[in-house]
């Protein structure tokens, strides 16, 4: 049965390299054809042992991966219809631009004349025409990516996989490359498997953003549904952009709860198994969405949370002030205050300052 | 860095580091290698009185009668023919051996103990290696008595021993190891990951012998033909032992010629050799860019 659809389903996959630990731990996952999918977490955390499963490098221990309707464990890549490109781009050192990405249809016993012409197009479309003579050493890293890139897509794959593509790059050329990936990907139409450690990355390309730790899934879903709402402490944490804090839960009322430890925060409750009194829980509170105010003042209408605390650290990040504040022991509690709203009445390090934030704006964790 | 004060004292002070960097080498080489070239050099253009003899002087008589022998270009050829056909062989087997070191063993404990098991031979002497050829190769040796009770053949086999043959085997066994390092050598530097992409692409085992893993040991065989070329073409010995004097080579040649106290001959001999051989290297040299596997 043959498929041009590119969508993904691991089902129970699990991949163990000893025998004893499983660095994949029954994933369970489906990813849409032509989505653009982020694979995120720390350094051994299986994300790219996952993205070599589905590309056919490595044997899943248990678990079905399905590709376009069809279990695709035990066939070969070429067979799988994927396409890899690897961590600092694996180009053949001894082998041009031009032949580098007319590699795999070489390999496929096109004609030299038919696979010239179609790596030529290729170069074209990645811009590297005037390099298409060069060797891979004579470029640059933005240059090289694109090959590779290049050489991944030649052969008309429905699934791209991306080991860390851009972690290669400095700051600037990565954000360039970025967007480079996405437009790709949107020419093409097929659908992209992208590991980083970087959230940023991950939250500016990705259709669906997959956050793991330790072998499993933590969260799955839409960029900002990731960010903006984390299921859990990791996940908030890992993403970023958010204060977590924890305390028991002193009274539940109805349309929300409030926590006595630290002093009465009020939260919505949410759509989530009951919270009864005396419960240890996890809220997160966007950084963003942090007021800070100086005390004995008014709290602005809504807010009826406030949290005393003294400025350790104040950093200038442009469009934003990002003030450190000790106001939770032995965490980090930051707000984000709009550059204009800060220097209107600046803070210093040491000022004692109220965090306050509209009661809705609270987000309880599993 | 600070600009020197005097460009000329500065560089005539990292002249004298350099100096001193190579002057081990150079007292080495100068009394071990440089002089006896010169020597010989000389030599070659003394004249004699056939009764070893020298008179100084500057005469080509000696390379005019090496040149005009039809001798010469035969033992040129033989000489050719073993070199050929022991770079065939030990091309082939070295660079399997290296191939499948470093590409199918997993283990590097295992690759490391296989290489070294390759050095084994070379923990005896090189008359021992070539004379424990005898019970194997013999007329009365352990094939031809295999192959008479098998009933394959009625005579044993003559060609075993004291032949070209068994000089192109004692050459194959003795010199495989200088292929299998250095190939071992540029084969251990190919990212694995290039054989991954490669497989990626749909190549073959095939494809990517013939495509990445040839190319990419490229300098490795160029090294290993050098050694094996330069040895086989500066040997007489094996040649005289094996073939059973049957068979000549050029240096067995001019070796004759010392026995019969023909200096100038032999060193003109000699001298020619070296030019021959300085050209096949410079050759080999030019298809591949050494330094880069000495440098990386």
């Amino acid at each position: 049965m043959k498929s041009d659809r590119g969508d993904i389903e691991l089902a129970g996959v699990c991949k163990s390299f000893d025998g004893v630990t499983n660095v994949v731990d029954g994933v369970n996952l489906r990813i849409d054809d032509g989505a653009y999918c982020c694979f995120i977490g720390p350094s051994g955390c299986g994300k790219t042992t996952i993205l070599r499963m589905i590309a056919g490098h490595e044997d899943p221990t248990a678990g079905e991966i399905v590709i376009g309707g069809q279990n695709v464990v035990g066939l070969a890549p070429v067979q799988r219809r994927t396409a890899m490109m690897f961590q600092s781009y694996a180009l053949f050192p001894h082998l041009t631009v031009r032949e580098n990405i007319a590699f795999a249809l070489r390999v496929r016993g096109q004609s030299k004349a038919d696979r010239l012409r179609a790596a030529d197009a290729m170069i074209e479309k990645v811009r590297l025409t005037q390099f298409a003579d060069r060797l891979p050493a004579q470029l640059s890293g933005g240059q090289q990516q694109r090959v590779a890139l290049a050489r991944a897509a030649i052969t008309e794959p429905r699934v791209l996989l991306l080991d860390e593509p851009l972690s290669a790059l400095d700051e600037q050329l990565r954000v360039q490359m970025r967007q480079e990936l996405r437009r790709m990907q949107q020419e093409l139409g097929i659908t992209f498997i992208h590991v980083t450690h970087t959230q940023l990355e991950a939250i500016a390309l990705a259709d669906l953003v997959v956050v793991m730790e330790q072998g499993k899934i933590k969260q799955a879903g839409a960029a900002r549904d990731v960010y903006a709402h984390p299921h859990d402490r990791y996940v908030a944490e890992f993403m970023g952009g958010q204060n977590v804090l924890s305390g028991r839960v002193e009274k539940v009322n109805g349309a929300s709860f409030t926590l006595a430890a630290p002093s009465g925060i009020e939260v919505p409750l949410q759509a989530r198994p009951t919270i009864n009194v005396g419960d240890q829980v996890d809220i997160a509170v966007r950084r963003d969405d942090v007021a800070l105010v100086r005390p004995g003042r008014d709290l602005p209408p809504g807010y009826t949370t406030s949290l005393p605390g003294r400025v350790l650290a104040i950093e200038y990040q442009g469009y934003f002030v990002k003030v450190m504040l000790d106001t939770v022991p032995d965490d980090e509690f930051v707000a984000y205050v709009p550059e204009k709203t800060f220097f209107a009445d600046p803070f210093t390090v040491g000022d004692v300052v109220m965090a306050t934030w509209a009661t809705g704006s609270a987000l309880p964790l599993a | 860095m600070q600009p020197s004060p005097s460009p000329q004292l500065g560089s005539s002070r990292s002249n004298l580091a350099g100096w001193l960097y190579v002057s081990p080498l150079v007292l080495v080489l100068v009394p071990f290698f440089v002089a006896p070239i010169l020597v010989v050099l000389t030599a070659s253009f003394f004249a004699t009185d056939g009764f070893g003899g020298l008179t100084p002087g500057f005469t080509p008589a000696s390379y005019i009668e090496v040149l005009h022998s039809a001798l010469t270009l035969k033992l040129y050829l033989a000489t050719i023919k073993f070199t050929v056909l022991t770079w065939i062989f030990t091309l082939i087997i070295g660079f399997f051996v290296a191939y499948f070191l470093v590409f199918h063993v997993r283990n590097q404990l295992l690759a490391i103990g296989l290489f070294l098991l390759c050095t084994v031979p070379f923990w005896t002497s090189n008359i021992i290696r070539m004379i424990s050829w005898i019970p194997l190769l013999g007329k009365e040796g352990l094939i031809n008595q295999a192959l008479l009770a098998m009933g394959v053949i009625h005579q044993p086999l003559e060609i075993l021993l004291f032949s070209d043959l068994a000089v192109v085997i004692a050459y194959v066994h003795q010199l495989t190891i200088f292929m299998i390092v250095p190939i071992f050598n540029s084969m251990a530097r190919i990212d694995k990951k290039l054989i991954e992409a490669a497989i990626d692409a749909g190549a073959s085992r095939f494809d990517i012998m013939r495509l990445i893993v040839v190319p990419m040991s490229k300098s490795g065989i160029a090294l290993g033909t050098i050694f094996v070329v330069s040895i086989v073409m500066g040997d007489f010995f094996v040649v005289k032992v094996m073939s059973g004097g049957g068979s000549a080579s050029v240096v067995s040649a001019f070796y004759e010629d010392v026995g019969v106290l023909q200096y100038p001959t032999a060193a003109a001999s000699a001298v020619l050799l070296t030019l021959v051989l300085v050209a096949i290297v410079s050759l080999i040299l030019r298809t591949v860019d050494i330094r880069q596997e000495i440098t990386q």
